[in-house]
C-alpha cells in the first residue's frame, strides 16, 4: 500500500510541475502576435493539456477503467461511460451557438443579380 | 438505515457510491459550466466587437490565482495520500494548507473585482464583462463550497477517522475530486477570459 502512494506521490509532483510550466506556456505565448484563431487553438490546446493531466492522475481517471463485473463482454466501467455521455452532450451544447449562426431558416434570400436593372422592353404603339 | 456501499465497492458497479454519486455530479456540473461557455462563444461570436481580456483585467494577478489554485489542488492530493499512508496529521497540515491557498484565491479575486468596480467596470457595462462576472462568480461559489466542506473534514469531521478511516479517507476523495474539479474548469476560465 505505502509503495503505490509513494509511487503516486513521485506521479502528483510530476504533474505539478508541468502544471507550472504549461501555465506560464500560456501566458507567455498570449504576448505572441498571432491572429485570434491561432491564438484561440494555441491557448485551447494548452488548457486541455492541462485538463487532461488534473483528470487523469489528480482525480485518478487514467486508473478508473475498471470494466463493470457484472457486464459479460467487459465494459469501459459507469464514471468513463457516464463521461463520455457527458462529453457528447456537451459538444452538442458548444455546437449550439455555430448552428445558430449559420442558421438562414426564415431569412430572405435573393439571387445576386435581383436588383440588377432588366432590360426595358419596347413600349407597344 | 445506513446507506449501502460507502466502504465497500458494489459488486455491479465496481465502485463504492460514494465514488459514483460525486462522479455524476461532476457531470451535471460539467453541463452547467459547459452552458456558460457555450453562451461565451455565442456572445462573443455575435457580438460586434470583443476587448482583449488582457486589455481589461490584470494577467499577472489572475496568472497567480491560477498558480495558486494548481498548488491548492497538488495539496489536496497530498492530503489524501497522507490518509492512505495512515498519516492524519499529515492529512490536516495539507488540509489546512489547500483551505488557506483557497482563501488566497478568494482574496486575490476580491481585490480583482474591487478593483474592476472601483473603475466603473460592472456586469451591466458590456457583453464582456456580464459574462466575466456570471462565470468568475460561479466559480467562486465554488470555491466558497469547497472550503465549507474542506473546513469541515478539517475540524468536526475529522472525528471519522476514529471509528472508520476507510470511510473518511473515501469521503476525503470524494471531497478532492470535487476540488480538482474547480481547479480544471479554473484552468479553461483563465485563457478564455484573461488571455483571448
Amino acid at each position: 500500500m505505502s509503495d503505490h502512494v509513494q509511487h503516486h506521490i513521485a506521479v502528483y509532483k510530476k504533474v505539478a510541475a508541468s502544471l507550472a510550466v504549461l501555465t506560464a506556456l500560456t501566458v507567455g505565448v498570449s504576448y505572441l502576435d498571432v491572429t485570434v484563431p491561432v491564438a484561440v487553438t494555441i491557448a485551447l490546446v494548452i488548457a486541455a493539456t492541462k485538463g487532461s493531466l488534473v483528470l487523469s492522475f489528480f482525480m485518478h481517471l487514467i486508473e478508473e477503467k475498471k470494466p463493470v463485473p457484472l457486464s459479460s463482454r467487459g465494459g469501459i466501467g459507469l464514471i468513463i461511460g457516464s463521461l463520455l455521455i457527458c462529453a457528447l452532450f456537451f459538444l452538442v451544447i458548444i455546437f449550439i451557438p455555430v448552428m445558430g449562426h449559420s442558421d438562414k431558416v426564415g431569412t430572405y434570400f435573393s439571387l445576386p443579380n435581383a436588383n440588377a436593372p432588366t432590360v426595358e422592353t419596347p413600349a407597344a404603339h | 438505515m445506513d446507506i449501502p456501499y460507502i466502504v465497500d465497492e458494489r459488486p455491479d458497479t465496481g465502485l463504492t457510491n460514494v465514488k459514483l454519486g460525486i462522479w455524476l455530479f461532476l457531470a451535471s456540473e460539467v453541463m452547467l459550466f459547459g452552458a456558460l461557455f457555450s453562451s461565451y462563444v455565442l456572445l462573443r461570436l455575435m457580438a460586434p466587437e470583443w476587448p482583449v481580456g488582457a486589455e481589461v483585467l490584470n494577467v499577472p494577478m489572475g496568472t497567480f490565482n491560477t498558480a495558486v489554485l494548481i498548488g491548492s489542488s497538488v495539496t489536496m492530493v497530498f492530503a489524501y495520500a497522507s490518509l492512505q499512508m495512515d498519516n492524519l496529521a499529515g492529512f490536516k497540515k495539507f488540509m489546512g494548507a489547500t483551505i488557506g491557498l483557497s482563501l488566497l484565491f478568494m482574496v486575490v479575486k476580491g481585490f480583482e473585482y474591487s478593483h474592476e468596480f472601483d473603475i466603473g467596470n460592472f456586469p451591466w457595462t458590456s457583453t464582456y464583462l456580464a459574462i466575466y462576472f456570471t462565470m468568475t462568480g460561479l466559480h467562486a461559489l465554488h470555491i466558497i463550497g469547497g472550503v465549507v466542506v474542506n473546513a469541515y473534514f478539517l475540524g468536526p469531521g475529522s472525528k471519522l477517522w476514529e471509528t472508520n478511516k476507510t470511510q473518511f479517507t473515501n469521503r476525503i476523495e470524494a471531497a478532492g475530486l470535487y476540488w480538482h474539479f474547480v481547479d480544471l474548469v479554473w484552468i479553461f476560465l483563465f485563457p478564455v477570459l484573461y488571455l483571448l
